[in-house]
């Protein structure tokens, strides 16, 4: 009983430690209002005059604010397009390398996942720096393309979204591959060899059986990528130009040039909610889904 | 044997220790001093120096707001200064320890009081001019040999941006700079705190905004050196510094800076000691050692601004006291303006503004 306590207790535990106890400080930022000192708000939590005091003084108005100036929901609507059709286009380019990974000599397989995990081993920084010079418009891609003469005039890349999507589809590809990767390989043959006895041709049989067989490998995949995509902020400031709207940008602002702590913490909590609320209904999705299984 | 080694490790441990006490963690702008007075600052001092560098006042500020940012010596400008004062983020200077107060200038510590009544939280580092640098030759061939380049016309008349822009201008993404020289220009106060003036800026921006090709606070020092850009709107060290590389590199381009005849702003880059520093002791030796004059004079011979400091003056060279462009004659010297901080509110106007001018949205 004791031991069953303890399994069920410990990822609670991290839930509260690593998400409540810091999405419950923000929020209460986000309540507050800006201030010249250190920290820059108030109010801050001084017992000597009570909790009543405290929350008298918290209110709303930093979320007000968010729906008066157009600013942020532009930026709001852009990160959510940019993140679904990064996330539609690491589908497309991962779920054919997973597969193949899948399909591949047992003996191979090693290999090619390693080949996936590679990249982690140099920073993030780094290759995001890498892409700059490959973009730029007098970087590789540029003069590859002049020299074997498909163009005449360098095209500008950097600094536009399109840079915008290749450096997140590269950076967040194995975090697609990886969990398609896992659903496929987990996947019994012999279903398909099955199909195909049915009189399934082979691309029926891969759109009836492996690809819904894989459905939550795509599905975490997808999860992986979309959420820290909707919030990047190092991609779009290295490889974006002034005219690529984000919400993490509108982020930096707040909290650098405004040094307005709370208008910050609210934009993050309603970035927060729009993240959270997808999820809880996937989640309630699959429930009953499963429950109708049964 | 193995008990001995450990014995000796935790004594060398112990002594370590001891010697790792007496440090001092300092926060300054990149490319802002000459390196070999950080050896020669250790090997006078006994004092382990550790030196970081920023590119940003707001990542300064935001560091020293939230406070215990484990630094000892930090270096924001004038305006910011003065925010951060309010906010209670540095502590007061003993005058007791730092005898080398006497070689400081009155006519730049006259004009630090503005933003530090007394000088009692800081000491001036250096200082200068936001204004234009061009390469010569690529904007006369562009604008002929009359072109405007001492004066905000170069850069806000949309007709010489417009040919300008063939050769590439990069600006300052500095708000609390570029929007008082866009206010220079239109003839209105530079300093001016009321939202409906300050959105004015915009329509100085608006025409010229297509033929600028990049906002960026460093990157011009060497794209102007190179020649891949033609014009940039910057600080007066940067691009002296960007002159004397092309001049090593003999590369053909010439840079000359200069600052604006409608009015140029002057800023200051204060030293101060933040109010939980871990150091304060060895902070002060520090400040004191850089107030010596020749130290301080080959500060700014290494780095092309001018400095705070009157006795440092005779051991400058002359590229750098001779050079009207870093310490400007009294005609200059009086046409030049400084600001005062934006109120949040303001700051509110003039971030979004920014964000306007930079992105069209």
């Amino acid at each position: 009983m004791m031991r069953r306590f303890a399994l069920i207790a410990v990822p609670y535990l991290w839930l509260l430690l690593l998400f409540l106890v810091p999405f419950v400080i923000v929020l209460k930022i986000s309540l507050s209002d800006t201030a010249l000192a250190i920290p820059p708000y108030t109010p801050t939590l001084d017992w000597a005059e009570g909790l009543g005091s405290f929350f008298s003084q918290l209110d709303f108005e930093n979320f007000i604010w968010l729906t008066q100036d157009d600013l942020y929901w532009r930026a709001y609507l852009s990160s959510l397009v940019i993140a679904l059709v990064s996330t539609a286009l690491t589908l497309m380019i991962g779920y054919p390398m997973a597969y193949g990974m899948a399909r591949a000599p047992e003996e191979w397989r090693p290999t090619l996942m390693m080949l996936v995990i590679l990249p982690f081993w140099t920073s993030f920084l780094i290759r995001v720096y890498a892409w700059m010079g490959i973009l730029s418009n007098e970087g590789f891609l540029n003069q590859f393309l002049l020299w074997i003469g498909v163009i005449d005039t360098p095209l500008t890349i950097l600094n536009t979204n399109t840079a915008v999507y290749i450096g997140i589809v590269y950076t967040y590809l194995p975090f697609m591959i990886l969990p398609i990767y896992a659903a496929l390989d987990r996947m019994d043959g012999s279903l398909i060899e099955a199909a195909e006895d049915l009189g399934c041709s082979r691309l029926s049989a891969f759109w009836l059986v492996t690809v819904p067989l894989s459905r939550n490998g795509i599905i975490a995949g997808c999860f992986l990528v979309f959420i820290p995509a909707l919030g990047e902020f190092v991609i779009p400031s290295l490889l974006g130009g002034s005219g690529t709207l984000m919400i993490g940008k509108v982020l930096w602002e707040e909290f650098f040039s405004n040094r307005d702590w709370p208008v910050a913490s609210a934009v993050a909590v309603v970035l927060l909610l729009i993240l959270v609320v997808p999820i809880v209904l996937f989640q309630r999705n699959q429930q009953k889904q499963s429950e109708a299984e049964t | 044997m193995i008990l001995r080694t450990v014995t000796l490790t935790a004594v060398l441990a112990l002594g370590a220790s001891a010697l790792m006490a007496e440090e001092v963690r300092v926060y300054n702008w990149s490319d802002y001093i000459d390196e070999e007075l950080l050896t020669k600052f250790e090997a006078e001092t006994g004092i382990d120096l550790i030196y970081d560098v920023f590119d940003s006042n707001e990542v300064l500020e935001t560091k020293m707001l939230a406070g215990g940012s484990g630094y000892d010596v930090v270096v924001p400008s004038g305006t910011f200064l003065q925010r951060q004062i309010a906010a209670g983020a540095f502590q007061k200077l003993d005058p007791e320890k730092l005898p080398n107060l006497a070689n400081m200038w009155n006519v730049v510590s006259e004009r630090t009081e503005q933003y530090d009544p007394e000088n009692a939280y800081s000491i001036n580092y250096m200082w200068g001019t936001t204004g234009i640098g061009v390469n010569i030759g690529k904007v006369r061939e562009l604008l002929g040999d009359d072109a405007p380049v001492n004066s905000l016309e170069l850069v806000f008349n949309p007709a010489n941006m417009e040919k300008l822009s063939e050769c590439g201008v990069h600006f300052l993404d500095a708000p609390a700079e570029l929007i008082p020289m866009a206010l220079k220009y239109l003839g209105e106060d530079p300093d001016s705190h009321d939202p409906d003036v300050i959105k004015r800026a915009e329509e100085v921006f608006a025409p010229v905004r297509p033929y600028i090709q990049k906002f960026h606070s460093s990157e011009y020092v060497n794209a102007l050196a190179n020649g891949d850009i033609c014009v940039a709107v910057g600080w007066s060290g940067d691009i002296l510094q960007s002159r004397d590389r092309a001049a090593e590199a003999d590369n053909g381009v010439e840079i000359e800076y200069h600052a604006a005849t409608e009015g140029a702003q002057m800023w200051f880059d204060q030293m101060a000691i933040p109010v939980d520093a871990p150091n304060p002791d060895a902070a002060h030796v520090f400040l004191n050692f850089i107030m010596d004059a020749e130290n301080m004079a080959a500060a700014s011979n290494y780095v092309y601004y001018a400095n705070g400091n009157k006795a440092s003056q005779d051991f400058l060279i002359e590229d750098v006291i001779g050079d009207p462009a870093i310490y400007p004659d009294e005609a200059t010297l009086s046409n030049l303006f400084t600001t005062t901080p934006y109120p949040a509110k303001v700051q509110r106007v003039v971030t979004r503004l920014w964000t306007k001018i930079k992105s069209g949205t």
